[in-house]
């Protein structure tokens, strides 16, 4: 659940996945192209292709980040921040090819040779790790370390970050962790000798190569785990390990010298070591790498609103700054049991009256705010296509005659009242909330503005049933990053109806409909690529077809990076930089 | 040049401040003697100017808002056109001052031993120690009941009497030979302050000092004064020895000060007369004579009062007055009208 | 003196008591008000695959599902014999005295943190302490003494942009200027501590140094100033000139002495107010000290991290008071028999 980062900006954390260019066209889409190196300096020059390709060894590479992450633990995090930088000091059974636009969305073996072999129609499956793979005190990796670094990751009560995957999928048969269920062995997973892992699912699955990239399988040696506070000292697998590390301050990272290049495809490791400093000024940031001062901003959430303006205005700055796209839809939610909404002709209205311009104006424009989104799959994720389910209008300022029809076959002509539910933390949350305010009262929808602390947004007002229903939240504004791109990764949290709660807490705040989730539970039982990411795609146009969500944007932003970097790309699984791939000249 | 016939020679003193408001002629043409062991008693009402004539004689007043003028001849050196840092080393030397309320006019953060130790020492080249023994010395003769302990105290400490000793005995620290004391008593009770003006007598004779009393009130004055000047307005009025000024004043002004003045020879039924009226602004100065709306005696002026500024012309040996009712005049008003009335206290 | 400074340590302690009831009351129902309860404040801390079992037993290891002033109570006995928490994590997790609060979210107590972090801020709040006393009173004092002057004139003016002004954009300026433009002093989050490099730590906190003072210089040279032209109209002042003494004498002896004793109160709660955390100063130049804690901790909404730091500053507000009271006294003796 991406939306716990703390970002006013939304951050598209996500891997990418195997097949698979996109679908459908008629987006700037950073995906569509791929590999290929450039030296010429341009905007967006590191999106798509390597800008500056170089295999230069050495320097230090200088990070920072205006506030701190989760966590360091790759059992304990869930910021794509950290995925991406964990690589750096972890390797886990699988990664994402390290490489510009599509090559990222390929799975490729890291600790093990490979990817996974399915077996029992998807339930197990088997990994084989490389020879020669060694801690940073030079013992040796084996599959055992792999397994306790997952089974550890299952202890949510002590390392509540990471996903829980793991604990969703696996077949744990009662067993919660090497804390909990001490002296007990992990009935899930299997470790017939040292290189060999196999895990046991309690249903088919088959993209659990996607659940090999997480950093939670990286090996950890039972003996230095110190639980919570293994974050303090985590022992490296990577190229890369800690000198030292300073909570909540930063930390640095010394080239690992027990690290063997002949073991690991994957990874160039250029620069000598990695200053990371965290919780640094946002403005300041954006200025010390503008200065070169410092290299990249690893929130990568784009430059502040201060130096947005001079690094788009400053052709020299505007040819070292790049625009990704994340996998995160910024939306609406219409509440489907409130007033009138409850008709499906009321809520066809609000789709039909919305003005998407404004909503993207209010994100910050199509450059620092996003693409405007026709249905909820962003472009990279595997299964998009562009939808048409609901006219936008000429010049996508909304369709009024369409949008006053259907209230009239609502039967209220005059339109109706409602509240709209946003985040008052996050201008561009009430930004778009006014924006929608002013583009429905042009059919006679009048929406009174209803803002929320973000930190109990979806736990008590939001997210609660009882509360949204009871106090007329008929529109709630919504944000969501994939895990992961592909559809379940993006779609499952958001359109399961099952994963509403009664208590609240869930991300999907208007979507239960019986037949959607049938869908859902088909798309996970495919093993099929092609056809599984052909059903996510028509899971997206059903979803849009009960118009209970409003699409706003697909989430953009400018990025800026210091002159001395080098083998620079923006690494679409995680919409950001690749922390990995750069050097310094 | 010849030498001075007096110890203090004050000649055609002028301090004017300039304001945004206009000029103010505080102090407008003094003239004075003063000779060593002698005291002379200002007399005026708050504003006569008499106050600023002791800050000018002690040089304290400020160049850049003050205009000081005429001469101040201290045993024959002008203190007016004298080098600052020569001035300085003089104040406290040579003349010391006794200030209105010691409970101010010491620094409330220091021991009143250090505050008379700093005195001593900043004119004479001694050790602490010794100027400490100083200080307990000039205490005692102050008549402060254990010195060598109270040399200790804070100013805050000390009773209204005590502090108003203990800054006679900071101004004497260095053996001044001019001493003025401006409205020494005025802050205290009255059985403290017969107390006060006996010390103070008793220290002038011993140290054959010149002493310069300013006051407002003539019973300070009858006290210690040989001589009085009587200021108003920034001018002097009247000017006499004291015999001369309580028996036979001539101004009415003076007469005025006189009715107002309380005494304890005088009946608890008798009555203070004020004088009526306020006094003059000192940057409007009423034309002709400053005193002239108050007067009650102006219309036998034939008006010269509210056109002419009269001059101060002797009435008597060593005797001046500055009025424009002929001198017979003034001494049958005085001799027929007011004496009788003072006497009477009715 | 002695009873003075008990009676002002008992003052201090009430009002830290005051204080931190306050806070904790704020902490306890603000969250209630908005619809909270013992199990929704505790679900936050024990992950997302926990029953409802799991929430109940955190809610109630962790006091949340106890009234008011018992939790109060647990929370103030903890700064004097430590605590235990259950039912997060497997094992009970232990914070020892003095414990101002555990913090869930980063797993670890606050006053360790806090106490980490001190040091920036301590040598932030004392470099810049030094150089604005040392500059707004001369410039104060010379303002005074030139009063209307040009050059009372002029300071005053930058004095009064310089109160005006506020950190967060002066600091951003002069590390726009020097730091990026004119590369004289190190950018913002070069922190060096002291130990390692005396130097460095000096030349890095520079320019926060600088913008931190520039501010308080031009308060206090405006008060400096008021309170010198005050004290040099006083009768002592006259009287010390009338002793004959120098110019020099009278202006620092007398007049500055005097006209100190407001400022040093200022300046003692000014320091204190400091070292619980320049918030505005330590987030512009991006140093890890206590005032950057206390804006992560609102960030993540970590409120025992909050409740720690508020604590820990209202001491040191606390202290500085009773400080600057016994300073006070020791300064003017009229206060200490009162």
């Amino acid at each position: 659940m991406k939306r716990r980062m703390v970002t006013g900006v939304a951050v598209g954390v996500a891997a990418a996945l195997a097949l698979a260019a996109c679908g459908g066209g008629g987006t700037d889409s950073n995906t569509d192209s791929s590999g290929g190196g450039t030296t010429t300096a341009a905007f967006d020059a590191a999106n798509g292709k390597v800008f500056n390709p170089s295999d230069k060894k050495g320097g230090t590479m200088k990070f920072a980040i205006s506030s701190d992450w989760d966590s360091v633990d790759p059992g304990d995090t869930y910021y794509g921040l950290s995925w991406n930088l964990a690589r750096l000091y972890t390797r886990s059974l699988t990664m994402f090819k390290v490489g510009a636009g599509s090559t990222s969305s390929e799975l490729t073996g890291d600790l093990a040779e490979g990817l996974g072999v399915p077996s029992d129609g998807g339930k197990t499956w088997t990994y084989k790790l490389r020879q020669g793979l060694k801690f940073e005190d030079g013992t040796p990796i084996t599959s055992k370390d792999v397994e306790y670094g997952v089974s550890r990751s299952l202890e949510k009560s002590a390392l509540v970050n990471g996903p829980t995957y793991f604990n969703d999928f696996l077949d744990l048969k009662g067993y919660k962790g090497p804390y909990s269920s001490k002296g007990q062995d992990n009935p899930a997973i299997d470790t017939p000798d040292d290189l060999t892992i196999v895990f046991h699912l309690n249903k088919p699955f088959g993209g659990f190569d996607y659940f090999a990239q997480i950093p939670a399988t990286a090996p950890v040696p039972v003996a230095k785990d110190t639980g919570v506070k293994y974050k303090e000292h985590v022992v490296s697998s990577g190229p890369y390990k800690f000198e030292s590390y300073e909570a909540g301050k930063g930390f640095k990272l010394v080239r690992n010298d027990q690290w063997d290049q002949s073991t690991d495809p994957n990874r160039k490791a250029l620069p000598d070591g990695y200053d990371v400093t965290i919780g640094a000024n946002a403005d300041d940031i954006d200025n010390q790498i503008i200065d070169g001062s410092l290299d990249v901003d690893i929130a990568g959430t784009g430059v502040q609103p201060a130096a947005l303006s001079r690094v788009l205005g400053q052709p020299d700055l505007k040819a070292r700054a790049d625009n990704p796209l994340s996998a995160r839809l910024n939306y609406t939610s219409i509440n489907p049991n409130v007033g009138p909404l409850k008709n499906i002709e009321c809520r066809k209205a609000v789709e039909y009256a919305a003005d998407r311009t404004t909503y993207q104006t209010a994100y910050g424009g199509p450059e620092a705010g996003g693409e405007i989104a026709t249905g909820l799959l962003p472009p990279q994720i595997p299964g998009f296509q562009k939808l048409d389910v609901w006219s936008m209008g000429a010049d996508n300022k909304g369709d009024l005659d369409k949008a006053k029809a259907a209230l009239q076959a609502c039967g209220q002509p005059n339109g109706f009242e409602t509240n709209i539910a946003y985040r008052a933390e996050r201008p561009k949350e009430k930004a778009t909330a006014e924006a929608l305010q002013q583009s429905l009262a042009r059919v006679g929808i009048k929406l009174t503005l209803k803002p929320f602390p973000t930190g109990d947004y979806f736990s008590l007002y939001a997210g609660k049933p009882s509360y949204r229903d009871q106090n007329n939240l008929g529109l709630m504004l919504n944000s969501w990053g994939a895990d992961w791109n592909d559809g379940f990764g993006f779609l499952s949290q958001i359109v399961d109806g099952r994963v509403i709660r009664d208590t609240g807490g869930s991300s999907n705040l208007s979507v239960n409909v019986p037949e959607i989730n049938t869908m859902v539970d088909q798309a996970i039982a495919e093993t099929d690529t092609a056809k599984r990411d052909a059903l996510w795609g028509a899971i997206d146009k059903r979803v849009m077809e009960e118009a209970v969500i409003l699409p706003g944007v697909w989430a953009k932003q400018v990025t800026v990076r210091s002159t001395r970097t080098t083998n620079v790309f923006v690494n679409d699984a995680y919409g950001m930089y690749d922390f990995l791939a750069m050097g310094i000249q | 040049m010849p030498a001075p016939d007096a110890f203090l020679d004050v000649r055609d003193l002028r301090i004017h401040f300039p304001t945004d408001d206009g000029l103010v002629k505080s102090v407008d043409g003094l003239n004075f003697k003063l000779q060593r062991g002698k005291t002379l008693g200002i007399v005026g009402e708050s504003g006569s100017g008499k106050s600023v004539t002791s800050l000018g004689i002690l040089g304290l007043h400020n160049k850049r808002n003050a205009r000081v003028s005429g001469e101040i001849l201290l045993d024959g050196t002008d203190i007016v056109s004298a080098d600052p840092e020569a001035v300085r080393k003089m104040r406290g030397r040579r003349m010391a001052m006794i200030f209105q309320d010691p409970l101010s006019a010491m620094h409330p953060y220091y021991t009143v031993g250090h505050q008379i130790v700093e005195a001593y020492r900043v004119h004479n080249n001694v050790s602490k120690a010794v100027a400490k023994k100083h200080a307990i010395d000039l205490l005692g003769r102050v008549g402060i009941p254990q010195p060598d302990r109270r040399v200790d105290d804070y100013p805050h400490q000390f009773s209204g009497g005590m502090r108003q000793r203990a800054m006679i005995a900071m101004a004497l620290s260095c053996d001044p030979e001019l001493l003025i004391a401006d409205e020494p008593t005025t802050a205290l009770d009255v059985t403290v302050q017969a107390q006060i003006l006996d010390l103070m007598r008793d220290l002038q004779q011993e140290f054959n000092s010149a002493l310069i009393i300013i006051t407002h009130d003539l019973g300070v004055v009858a006290e210690l004064a040989d001589d009085v000047l009587v200021m108003y307005g920034g001018k002097c009025i009247e000017y006499g020895s004291a015999v001369t000024i309580f028996e036979e004043p001539e101004h009415p002004y003076t007469w005025g000060l006189l009715g107002s003045m309380p005494r304890l020879d005088r009946g608890v039924t008798n009555r203070l007369m004020p004088i009526k009226g306020t006094p003059p602004s000192l940057i409007n100065v009423p034309s002709g004579c400053a005193f002239h709306p108050r007067c009650a005696y102006e219309p036998q002026t034939g008006g010269r009062g509210t056109t002419e500024v009269p001059e101060l012309v002797e009435s008597g040996r060593g005797h001046l007055v500055r009025c424009h009712l002929p001198v017979a005049e003034r001494k049958r008003i005085w001799q027929e009208q007011v004496r009788p009335k003072l006497e009477a206290g009715s | 003196m002695v009873a003075y400074i008990i009676r002002r340590l008992f003052g201090a302690v009430l009002t830290l008591v005051v204080v931190s009831m306050i806070t904790f009351g704020i902490f306890y129902l603000v969250p209630r008000w908005a619809g909270g309860t013992a199990e929704s404040l505790a679900s936050r801390y024990v992950g997302r695959t926990a029953n409802a079992q799991q929430v109940a037993d955190a809610a109630h290891g962790l006091g949340l599902d106890k009234p008011f002033f018992v939790q109060y109570w647990d929370w103030l006995q903890a700064i004097f014999v430590g605590r235990d928490f259950t039912g997060v994590g497997p094992a009970p997790v232990h914070c020892p005295a003095p414990c101002l609060g555990y913090s869930f979210i980063g797993r670890n107590p606050v006053l360790p943190d806090i106490l980490d972090r001190l040091p920036v801020t301590a040598s932030l709040a004392f470099g810049a302490a030094i150089i604005w006393l040392i500059f707004g009173v001369s410039t104060g004092v010379l303002s005074a003494l030139k009063r209307g002057s040009i050059f009372d004139r002029a300071a005053m003016g930058v004095a009064l942009g310089g109160v005006s002004l506020p950190i967060f954009w002066t600091g951003l300026v002069s590390l726009v200027i020097f730091s990026y433009g004119l590369h004289w002093t190190k950018p913002g989050g070069a922190y060096t501590p002291i130990e390692v490099n005396p130097g460095e730590w000096a030349y890095s906190l520079l320019l926060p140094w600088i913008t931190l003072a520039l501010l308080f210089s031009a308060a206090y040279a405006r008060l400096t100033r008021a309170g010198m032209l005050e004290t040099m109209g006083e009768d002592y002042i006259r009287t010390a000139r009338a002793k004959g003494l120098r110019e020099r004498t009278v202006v620092t002896k007398h007049g500055l002495r005097a006209a100190l004793t407001p400022i040093a109160t200022i300046f003692g709660l000014d320091v204190g107010l400091l070292l619980g955390g320049a918030v505005l100063t330590e987030s512009t130049f991006s140093l890890p000290g206590i005032g950057k804690y206390a804006i992560d901790a609102i960030n993540t909404n970590d409120m025992p991290k909050v409740m720690g730091f508020v604590i820990f500053s209202a001491g040191f507000v606390v202290i500085a008071n009773l400080i600057v009271d016994v300073v006070y006294a020791v300064i003017d003796p009229r206060v200490r028999l009162a």
